[in-house]
């Protein structure tokens, strides 16, 4: 198998050299869907300004690739598997869809790339948190571009048990995405020395928090931790800022939230807060130089998961132009051969699972003054590098993966 | 049926009339069918299957609110059950034969139905709505927290599997026509249910339960057995619905999907018999089709906007306001 597909390679680049390669884009045109919650609890870090960032892409790489040109789908997914389900089937079966980008919620996520493989197509996941997408869900079809709960939650608690936060109250949401990031969490802080005093399971979804929060005010724990998402992430932030929670001398660290979470918090009640991010706008003068144009289009600044696509995208035509195929496992081949180099990552590799590991970073909610302006809302605190921050090989139950 | 019909001048031309709408109405199933064989060419047969299943959910909730007018806000509750047994039997033991999985989801959610129903149907309006809703928050809660369903990422890559072992459902092309029969079978039950003399008592209690009551008819047995037999039926829809989409996902379970199928049934028109099935194709074509366009972001408001505007003009709904055009027009 592995044998067929170097010859299936070696014939595709020896077209190329012979320059009949034109032929080996299908329907001679380069044909991408973008799967994203537009108008739903997830608009905000993905959604319609994800799709613009994907267009600056392909704007960037000139609007063609390897001579054809490269048309853009998009769809809301409503956050529903259903609805996932028949759009992206439509768009392989009926459209020719080569590849499917964003997808946010994890079972919109899990249903795309099961129709993807069927039908032997790539989908580049930006916007998912679950990290067994490339773990037992893995697939030869889907590359998981951004972040995941791995290195969520372990570096997030990694480094605030290395600063002495070291007996932790954790709030978790009572369904399985809270369970599994409260476990890799616990099984952090047991590693590291701390000590968990207590774990509170909150119903989901939650609006008032006041009885977990005081709970946690009263535990006695140098760290709160929140095992949650989205609306129960950002609520439970609100409450702890009116009650004083970070003020009082607690920590609280998030496990997943948003730039765009954060802002629209604000760093009054935000300040303070510990979280793993994959990247952030105010980096280096490249991220800066990217993310202004974004907000001229957008209004708003750039998520890591904006930033994603548009790398992705990128990283994507580039592996067409290289080939002059858009055949999948093709493409997926090259992908995986050339490290990532822009201004989302450096030095991002895409492992065979479909896991792309690259650097993520630390980063403190600043207070109300040090914020300079609305978006001035990050401190890098540390740079945990790729190999630390996602989860090994090793321990992968990926059947792509020969462990 | 006891009283001689030559006897009662009345009665007659009621059951002229009734024939003659009988003759109409078989026209027009025929042409629906006849489109509805056709239209897997014509239009994406995935799409049509989506359509198709929703229809025979909105068809069993209407059994229940168009014709007993009770309105269940727990109707999403039958149609993951449906969903989710489907889903377990066939993913879990391969090769499970795909009928046989049907039948024992459908099994599955009219036992739940019997359950609601034992408990929902002694309160009236309000009460049995909110006693239904609560219900169906149980139900929801259940297949959110166990391990069997997946919790919120749902259960995936459930094979379609072969009808009676040969028919291959991967082709959609089958699929298609399996999903077309079973749905005429729930419709065509629901049909003869309606214009059985069990229907016309079940109208009877819609219309003045306690008079129904006075006349000696046991009320709540009689909504209870509608009450089960629309439950039953949503949970055929959410099984093979679970086979067409090869997924059962948490958004079957959630209270919205009740709300969804109150709105097509009231949106196709509610208490007529395709009322629902226009309904179903008119949301689910709306929410199709504006998905994928630039007003994408706008799908809910402009579904609201439709929904308001049609509660406040024409309250009986497309189906409805056309019966009601064609009896003031044409007769």
């Amino acid at each position: 198998m592995n044998l067929m597909k170097k010859i299936l390679t070696a014939a595709v680049a020896s077209a190329m050299i012979a320059g009949t390669a034109q032929a080996a884009i299908s329907n001679n045109e380069v044909r991408i869907g973008y799967l994203a919650d537009m108008s739903g609890t997830y608009r905000d870090l993905a959604g319609p300004n994800g799709l613009t960032a994907l267009q600056m892409a392909i704007e960037d790489f000139g609007g063609q690739v390897h001579g054809a040109p490269i048309r853009v789908l998009s769809a809301d997914d409503r956050n529903s598997a259903d609805v996932a389900s028949s759009t992206v089937r439509q768009w392989v079966e009926r459209d020719n869809v080569d590849m499917v980008a964003g997808m946010v919620a994890s079972s919109v996520t899990l249903a795309a790339v099961r129709i993807l493989e069927q039908n032997d197509k790539l989908g580049i996941v930006s916007g998912s948190a679950a990290s067994s997408i490339t773990n037992e869900h893995c697939s030869p079809n889907h590359i998981h571009y951004v972040y995941d709960t791995y290195p969520l939650a372990h570096g997030t608690a990694q480094a605030v048990v290395q600063e002495g936060g070291d007996s932790w109250f954790i709030l978790t949401a009572d369904y399985a995405f809270g369970h599994a990031l409260e476990a890799d969490v616990e099984k952090v802080v047991l590693e590291n020395g701390g000590r968990v005093i207590q774990k509170v399971r909150h119903p989901f979804p939650t609006s008032d928090f006041s009885s977990f929060i005081l709970q946690a005010q009263s535990s006695g724990a140098s760290v709160v931790a929140l095992a949650n998402a989205g609306s129960d992430t950002t609520n439970a932030i609100t409450t702890a800022g009116e009650f004083g929670l970070t003020q009082s001398g607690q920590t609280l660290a998030a496990l997943l939230l948003f730039l765009t979470d954060v802002h629209a918090l604000g760093v009054e009640a935000a300040q303070g807060i510990q979280l793993t991010t994959g990247w952030y706008w105010d980096m280096n003068d490249e991220t800066r130089a990217w993310s202004d144009r974004f907000m001229e289009k957008t209004g708003v600044r750039p998520t890591m998961v904006h930033a994603g696509i548009y790398s992705s995208t990128l990283h994507y035509l580039s592996a067409i132009e290289a080939t002059g195929t858009d055949d999948t496992q093709t493409v997926r081949r090259h992908m995986m051969d050339t490290p990532i180099n822009d201004m989302f990552a450096q030095n991002g590799i895409i492992r065979e699972d479909g896991r792309m590991i690259h650097d993520m970073y630390l980063a403190q909610v600043k207070t109300p003054a040090e914020s300079q302006n609305e978006w001035d809302l990050y401190n890098i605190v540390r740079t945990i590098p790729a190999e630390e921050a996602y989860r090994p090989l090793s321990e992968s139950q990926c059947r792509l993966v020969n462990n | 049926m006891m009283t001689p019909i030559s006897e009662n001048t009345a009665t007659k031309r009621y059951v002229e009339n009734a024939l003659r709408s009988e003759r109409r109405h078989f026209k027009i199933y025929a042409v629906l069918l006849l489109l509805a064989l056709v239209a897997p060419f014509v239009v994406y047969p995935v799409f049509l299957m989506k359509i198709l299943c929703f229809a025979l959910f909105a068809v069993a909730f209407n059994l229940l609110l168009g014709y007993v007018g009770l309105l269940s806000f727990g109707h999403a509750a039958f149609l993951a059950t449906g969903g989710y047994t489907t889903g377990y039997l066939l993913s879990t033991y391969s090769g499970f034969s795909t009928e046989l999985a049907i039948l024992l989801a459908t099994a599955a959610s009219t036992l739940l139905g019997l359950l609601f129903g034992v408990l929902a149907i002694r309160r009236q309006g309000i009460y049995f709505a909110m006693i239904t809703l609560a219900l169906a928050q149980l139900v929801f809660f259940f297949y959110l927290q166990s391990p069997f369903t997946g919790g919120e990422d749902g259960m995936h890559g459930i094979p379609r599997g072969a009808l009676l072992g040969f028919i291959d459902l991967q082709n959609n092309l089958m699929m298609y026509y399996f999903v077309l029969a079973v749905f005429v079978f729930g419709f065509g039950l629901v049909r003869r249910i309606v214009h059985s003399p069990y229907g016309q008592i079940l109208k009877a209690i819609k219309e003045n339960e306690p008079r129904a009551t006075s006349l000696g008819y046991n009320v709540d047995q009689y909504k209870l057995v509608a009450f089960v037999v629309s439950a039953g039926l949503a949970g055929l829809a959410g099984s093979v619905k679970t086979i067409v989409f090869q997924l059962a996902s948490l958004n079957d379970a959630h209270w919205h999907m009740s709300g969804e199928v109150v709105l097509m049934t009231l949106l196709g028109g509610v208490g007529t018999l395709l009322g629902p099935v226009i309904g179903a194709a008119f949301v689910v074509s709306l929410e199709h089709q504006l998905a994928q366009s630039a007003l994408g972001n706008w799908v809910n408001v402009i579904l609201g906007i439709i929904f308001i505007v049609c509660v406040l003009t024409f309250r009986a709904g497309i189906v409805g306001e056309f019966q009601k055009f064609f009896k003031k027009n044409f007769r």
